[in-house]
């Protein structure tokens, strides 16, 4: 029992001090982050060098480095995993369930699988390949919507479809990758598990468009989906249009993903690890949609880090997620059994 | 404080899909009192209230607020005015008690405003109201089933809206908690002049609380009204198909339905033989 009572009325929901403090601590973890991916590479560079570099001071001979492969390439990553971490914790929290996130069930698999096809058979780029890949997200989200359409769409039915269009997907890009005339090993390893190689900086203008663009229409529509997480009937007694609320957190995920997925490649399982690991952190999950971001940024530039510098090869980032979420999917599939697993 | 609003349904058709459960139902729902709706399983109660509560589609006719048809007005704005709580809500993993009852007030923000004082009074009298105010802090998933009904409870009551429609709020209570919830309903709504609405499966206890009963059975309403008047023989007969003797309640002296099976009766029941 509680040994709390107070007779008078009290603030019930003070500024939670504990959320602030954790966002701070992810906003300066991702800060640092970016920081560290600056100046190091097999060896460091004085932040000063590093500062040089970027206002393009005279006489800077880190100037390339930095701000021709290390810039570009943090950019990148700071916008493809803010991307990734809203765009799958709006999927999870709008379906109740940790599992349906977009790079489960099938939404990373279609943009990534629409922008190759796009690139190798159309042969086009830049803002096309982003709108093909939005068009294609929103195509297999009505797919499986559709084809798991019985009373609320969050049951288990509606992940193993995505499930299975993923892997559907999954071979289109195969197939495409194998019959394409002269791609490199790397760039191939881009489509599959997603990588920052090569990374420039107009790559991440779109993203970072999206961003303000759906990442604003998440923040407009948050509270609405907050009331979402108590049911429909519940959020409908609040005055909550479920329908409506699904359709505009659909469009703005799917617009997030995709277009990060057409830039960097489907990131293993940085939209699926960002909602739950952000979930812990913040109990009661107020700002999730913030916390999740910013554990997305930090998963995809630390993955990178990792997989360029501290590992005995070099690897795409999306390996070294991916191998960090496999289990942690494992994980959740235990759990979820045990308790049916809301995020 | 609690303005009375006219709750009612003009030749209502309610259902699922393509199947029509209710059909042509006309009623007004008595303001300021507590109705019960009663019937078999399956036989529409619930869909009567959800449909009450613009969560389902009328598949003809209207329900009207005032005047103005629910399923018409501004989500919000009729957020305002009533509240539902449902058979089973859902509640996110490792929320507290003043978090969930604070859920309530969600018709009462805008998008991006910021909690209140008033939102923080609204949370104390709910939670006040239903004694739940030492619980605030604790984690929902900690509480024992009574205790949990009665945070639900809070968090429609923080809604403050002068209507409430609930869906079955005694399912999976023990007796004691059943009785403690529906006491409860009564306290506010002498205190607050809130309209009542609820599903209730207990005929007796509906018998016991409500002012008003609606009696659900074959598509339509069966009875309406006082429930000395509608609770009789008859009626238990036509909707639950069950033969009964009606007796008075020692305690309230409101009507007791009494079933006849077909062993233990002691008497010869003429009803039980046909």
């Amino acid at each position: 029992m509680s040994d709390m009572s107070l007779a008078t009325p009290r603030a019930y929901r003070r500024p939670s001090t504990r959320r602030i403090q954790v966002l701070a601590l992810l906003t300066a973890l991702v800060a640092g982050l970016i920081l560290l991916t600056l100046s190091c590479g097999r060896g460091c560079l004085a932040p000063g060098d590093v500062f040089a570099a970027l206002t393009g001071a005279p006489g800077a001979d880190a100037s390339f480095v930095v701000s021709e492969l290390r810039l570009p390439r943090a950019v990148l990553g700071l916008v493809a995993g803010l991307s990734f971490g809203l765009g799958g914790v709006a999927f999870q929290v709008m379906l109740r369930n940790p599992l349906a996130s977009p790079d489960i069930i099938g939404i990373s698999a279609s943009a990534g699988a629409a922008a190759v096809f796009a690139i190798v058979i159309l042969s086009v780029d830049g803002w096309l390949v982003s709108l093909i890949a939005v068009v294609a997200g929103l195509g297999v989200a009505l797919l499986i919507w559709t084809l798991s359409a019985r009373r609320g769409a969050a049951g288990a039915r509606l992940i193993l479809i995505g499930i299975g269009i993923s892997a559907m997907l999954d071979s289109i890009t195969s197939y495409v990758l194998l019959e394409a005339p002269a791609w490199d090993r790397a760039e191939a390893l881009r489509w599959l598990t997603g990588s920052l190689n090569g990374a420039q900086l107009t790559q991440a203008i779109p993203v970072a468009g999206a961003l303000l663009i759906f990442g604003g229409l998440l923040a407009f529509t948050a509270r609405d989906l907050e009331a979402l997480r108590l049911g429909d009937d519940t959020a409908q007694a609040l005055g909550v249009r479920a329908d409506g609320t699904r359709l505009r957190v659909t469009l703005a995920a799917v617009g997030l993903v995709a277009i990060a997925t057409a830039a960097t490649g489907p990131i293993a399982f940085v939209a699926f690890l960002s909602g739950p690991i952000a979930a812990r952190l913040l109990p009661g999950a107020k700002g999730l949609l913030l916390g999740a971001a910013l554990v997305g940024a930090f998963l995809v530039i630390a993955g990178d880090f990792v997989g360029q510098f501290l590992l005995p090869a070099r690897l795409p980032v999306g390996v070294v997620t991916g191998a960090v979420g496999a289990p942690f999917l494992l994980y959740l599939i235990i759990r979820a059994n045990k308790n049916g697993g809301t995020l | 404080m609690t303005q009375h609003h006219r709750l009612e349904t003009r030749e209502l058709s309610a259902g699922y899909e393509k199947r029509v459960i209710l059909e042509d139902v006309s009623l007004t729902i008595p303001a300021g009192k507590i109705t019960a709706i009663v019937g078999g399983n399956a036989s529409g109660k619930s869909t009567l209230l959800r449909t009450l509560a613009r969560i389902l589609q009328p598949k003809a006719g209207n329900v009207l607020l005032d005047g103005n048809s629910v399923h018409h007005m501004p989500s919000r704005k009729l957020a305002q005015v009533m509240g539902l709580l449902p058979q089973s809500p859902i509640a996110p993993e490792g929320i507290t008690v003043a978090d969930l009852v604070g859920r309530g007030r969600h018709p009462h923000q805008g998008v991006f405003s910021r909690w209140s004082r008033e939102d923080d009074r609204a949370v104390f009298r709910a939670l006040e109201a239903t004694g739940t105010e030492e619980l605030a802090e604790r984690d929902l998933d900690t509480l024992s089933g009574g205790q949990r009904q009665r945070v639900w409870i809070a968090m429609a009551l923080a809604q403050e809206t002068d209507l409430l429609l609930l869906d079955e709020p005694t399912t999976f209570l023990d007796v004691a908690h059943q009785i403690e919830v529906l006491d409860l309903l009564v306290d506010l709504n002498t205190a607050q002049g809130t309209t009542i609405v609820m599903v209730l499966h207990d005929l007796n206890l509906a018998a016991r609380y409500a002012d008003h009963l609606i009696a659900v059975g074959g598509g339509g309403i069966r009875a309406e009204g006082a429930p000395q008047q509608v609770l009789t023989e008859e009626l238990v007969q036509t909707v639950f198909g069950l033969s009964c003797r009606i007796v008075t309640d020692p305690v309230s002296h409101t009507p007791v339905m009494v079933p006849i099976g077909r062993h233990k009766a002691v008497e010869k029941h003429k009803d039980a033989a046909a």
